[in-house]
């Protein structure tokens, strides 16, 4: 089981209290299509993401971003259970979504930089963003740990 | 070679015009250790490196944090041969140091966390995309005489 210290652990709720999903989680997912181009190959019925304009202003995409930000909340209210709490979005995104995990990781990624950029190096210290990448690393091993 | 459009060496000549060297690199560097603790295991001559405190108040990280930035502004001058500029620079990372190359990644990461951190709403995904381009291409080049 991951251990969480008090740090840790006040460090993500705090986190998760000041982020609001609506505008984090469009954003982390738009500079996962722009930044890493090939992971817009899950999302084909998204209409157009042929350019950075498209995909800046596709309304699927920031809907689904704001999808995927709130699922992250089952974790933040979860933490010593993480990995049972993501084992059926696991076997989903596994069975019937066929992404492939790595792509966890890279949207971990864009999603500690929008954080990184909206609240800056002054709330978003050293030890923060330890807590909350070591919190992001956990969520996306649970959403790979359902795979085969 | 890479291919940079107009807009990419803009981009990239435009942020290291802007960020202050004295606080991205030592920022960069003590995230890296903090946040990706084993990495510490190549600075054991630098003293105390407890805990995040301790790092970030420590002046031989902060000295070496500034050797890297002002090393990365070699890619940022010669951007069409990144590749050629950090030769010996890559073998003696992997001849001398003996520094896993997956770590430069880490580093490239917590740089950008830094960076965005500094640019706020200016680092829009397109500058994100470009630096990002501009740091693969040094962690590249950075790998390349590993054997």
């Amino acid at each position: 089981m991951v251990e969480w210290t008090d740090a840790e652990r006040k460090a993500i709720t705090t986190l998760w209290g000041m982020i609001d999903v609506g505008e984090i989680g469009p954003q982390a997912l738009t500079r996962l299509l722009v930044v890493y181009p090939w992971t817009q190959r899950h999302f084909g019925s998204f209409g157009n993401l042929s350019t950075y304009a498209a995909i800046v202003g596709n309304a699927k995409v920031a809907n689904h971003g704001k999808t995927v930000m709130g699922g992250l909340e089952t974790a933040v209210k979860n933490l010593d259970n993480i990995k049972n709490a993501y084992a059926k979005l696991s076997a989903m995104h596994s069975d019937k979504l066929h992404v492939d995990p790595d792509n966890f990781r890279t949207l971990a990624e864009c999603i500690s930089v929008v954080v990184a950029a909206k609240f800056g190096p002054s709330v978003f210290t050293p030890g923060f963003q330890e807590a909350w990448q070591k919190f992001l690393a956990v969520v996306v091993s649970a959403l790979g740990r359902q795979y085969h | 070679m890479v291919k940079w459009t107009d807009f990419e060496r803009a981009t990239i000549q435009d942020i290291f015009s802007k960020i202050d060297y004295e606080v991205v690199g030592p920022a960069a560097f003590s995230r890296c250790l903090i946040v990706y603790p084993w990495t510490q295991r190549y600075f054991g001559g630098f003293g105390n490196l407890y805990n995040a405190a301790a790092i970030t108040s420590n002046p031989k990280v902060a000295a070496h944090g500034k050797v890297v930035i002002v090393g990365l502004e070699k890619a940022v001058k010669n951007m069409d041969d990144i590749k050629t500029t950090y030769k010996d620079l890559s073998v003696l990372h992997s001849e001398k140091l003996q520094v896993d190359p997956d770590n430069f990644n880490l580093l490239a990461d917590c740089l950008t966390v830094v960076v965005a951190g500094q640019m706020g709403a200016a680092f829009t995904p397109e500058v994100h995309a470009a630096f990002q381009k501009f740091l693969a291409v040094v962690v590249a080049s950075l790998r390349k005489q590993y054997y």
